[in-house]
């Protein structure tokens, strides 16, 4: 391992200043909710470790995450963590293609056996032995279970890998499963988000190099520092929630004066991201403070929990799409009705055997 | 069931009268009733309407704070209808026998089933005379089990797994209760389901009035009162 160079190495190579390095390491440290005093022990461990080799593997995706990647609020990790990553295996964005891509793949695996992370973006489908996404004449399915068997730690990159995303809702005719139904026997890393937010992936990445270790996780198998609330938790319009204040209508005057947009499906109650508190490209916004309800593109299977304009979800289950309270008005009417139909009968047999009772000293 | 009322043959008149009325609810049991009566009235009221909010409110949002006292009344009523339940069980293991009744259905017993097709042929005008019950009829119990216990503990693990999102994790609702989200999911289905548990409860409460009215009226026995007073009373002498 001693012939790969640090971080720091490869920034000086890319012409980046210490300084650079430092304003990075204090931007990383506060996103990853730590103290002041860890921003210079992650310089240090950039500086001084030696850079651990990623390979970013591509399955069924939309190739968002790297979108998102490389729009990083700071210039280090577009020009420094992103280049270093890449010269492992990227298909996307290294310069190398065709066998000379695989090659390269094939080199790093064996080379770092047991020390690479694997990144993956996109997940594998299994219908068909895994014909709908071939990656170098092969399934997807097999480069994923060959890049993982020697990996160190196994990163899912996105709502694709980590739950399966709109790939995978209904009825997922490609049988696309998240990577943690094919890898089952290596700690993953997940990080949902559709994409995720680049400085959640630079912070996981940075966070694993400084430490030696991957960050704590809850139980779906998402960093706590980054998923630990929801958007709701620290969404600047909650005020107006608590208040009782919400978009009515779409461009109502709610709507002009940034209320809540609780009513029009925002699904920040029940999503687990950082957005609104780490946002997005350079802190500038994330789409409540834009006027839109959140989506919830981080959760399991968003895309089939009904509309995006819903507070509540429709049930597919029942045939026709209702929510909880239509299916509930209809049964508790139903059951309303019965009710009275027996209250009724009731009645009837009461006068009927109390009319007997005095022919014939019959008890009811 | 009716064990306490076999009487002798020439048992006088008062005597008949005093062995009629049982003590069946206890006073821990009845406060218990009424006590979650008032929970679920609140905890569907303030529910429906955080699921669907009212109408927005005027002025500035630091002068109002609408959803957040109905999520206030909807938390304390969730919480008070917890204790209750757990007072409730433990009750259950120090009360007499009738308070056994709601958590344990006897279905190892014949007779039970029995009467309990008996009951059902009761509501279905099949019989004419109903038996007489110092506690539930086998009908009542099985769905007292079914929709009020597996309906009542439902609401309160999903409820409080929902709550456990707003104190954070590593709290204790989130320890003890946390596990609930991913096992249905994610916290949205989780959301749906307990508003689907609201209707459920909601279809009991209606068919329970109902039939503790009718009962009151047709059956051989006091019902309304008796969850008032604790006292069964019987209205004639015949043999069960």
């Amino acid at each position: 391992m001693a012939q790969i160079e640090t971080f720091y190495g490869v920034m000086r190579r890319q012409g980046i200043t210490r300084r650079s390095l430092l304003k990075y390491s204090s931007l990383t440290a506060a996103a990853l909710g730590l103290g002041p005093t860890f921003a210079p022990k992650i310089a240090h461990a950039m500086e001084t470790k030696p850079r651990t080799p990623v390979v970013w593997l591509h399955g069924l995706e939309c190739t968002c995450c790297s979108e998102s990647f490389i729009r990083s609020a700071h210039p280090l990790v577009k020009d420094v963590v992103l280049s270093m990553i890449s010269l492992d295996y990227d298909d996307t964005l290294m310069a190398a293609a065709g066998h000379q891509a695989e090659a390269a793949l094939e080199h790093t695996l064996e080379k770092y056996k047991g020390e690479y992370i694997l990144a993956v973006e996109g997940n594998p489908p299994l219908n068909e032995d895994g014909m709908f996404c071939i990656v170098g004449g092969k399934p997807f399915l097999d480069q994923l279970k060959r890049a993982a068997k020697d990996a160190k730690a196994v990163i899912a990159w996105g709502s694709c890998a980590s739950w399966g995303c709109v790939q995978a809702a209904r009825p997922n005719p490609t049988q696309a499963v998240p990577i943690h139904k094919v890898i089952t026997d290596k700690p993953i890393i997940k990080v949902p988000g559709c994409p995720p937010i680049a400085e959640v992936m630079t912070g996981v990445i940075t966070y694993m190099l400084t430490f030696g270790k991957i960050p704590e996780l809850d139980r779906q198998g998402r960093p706590k520092m980054f998923y630990g609330q929801r958007i709701h938790d620290k969404c600047y319009r909650r005020p107006h929630f608590d208040a009782g204040q919400f978009v009515e209508h779409w461009d109502d005057e709610n709507a002009r004066k940034g209320y809540c947009l609780y009513k029009v499906g925002c699904k920040g109650p029940t999503t687990y991201n950082a957005c609104s508190t780490v946002r997005w490209n350079e802190g500038t916004s994330f789409p409540i403070q834009a006027g839109h309800g959140c989506i919830g593109c981080s959760e399991d299977g968003f895309w089939d929990k009904g509309s995006f304009y819903d507070r509540l979800t429709n049930i597919k289950q029942f045939g026709i799409e209702q929510n909880a309270d239509e299916i509930g008005t209809a049964v508790a009417g139903g059951v309303g009705a019965a009710i009275a139909a027996h209250a009724a009968v009731s009645v009837i047999k009461r006068v009927t055997s109390t009319s007997n009772k005095e022919h014939g000293e019959q008890e009811s | 069931m009716a064990l306490e009322k076999q009487l002798e043959l020439g048992d006088s008149e008062e005597k008949v009268r005093k062995q009629v009325a049982v003590y069946v609810y206890e006073a821990p049991v009845r406060l218990w009733h009424w006590v979650t009566v008032l929970c679920i009235l609140t905890l569907s009221i303030t529910g429906y309407f955080i699921g669907s909010p009212l109408p927005s409110v005027p002025g500035e949002a630091s002068d109002n704070f609408l959803m957040g006292y109905i999520r206030f009344a909807h938390f304390s009523a969730g919480y008070i209808l917890a204790v209750a339940f757990i007072g409730r069980i433990y009750w259950a293991l120090v009360g007499n026998h009738h308070s056994r009744e709601l958590f344990i259905v006897p279905v190892w017993s014949g007779k039970w089933w029995a009467e309990l097709w008996h009951e059902v042929r009761w509501y279905l005008f099949m019989v004419k005379t109903p038996k007489k019950y110092i506690g539930h009829n086998p009908l009542g119990q099985l769905a007292m089990f079914s929709f009020f216990v597996i309906g009542n503990t439902f609401m309160i693990l999903t409820g409080f797994a929902l709550y456990s999102e707003g104190l954070g994790s590593g709290s204790w609702a989130d320890q003890l209760f946390g596990w609930i989200i991913p096992l249905f999911g994610q916290s949205q289905d989780v959301h749906t389901w307990h508003h689907l548990g609201m209707w459920y409860i909601i279809i009991f409460v209606m068919t329970h009035v109902y039939v503790a009215v009718r009962e009151d009226i047709m059956s051989r026995q006091s019902l309304i009162s008796t969850m008032v007073g604790g006292w069964r009373m019987f209205k004639d002498d015949k043999p069960d």
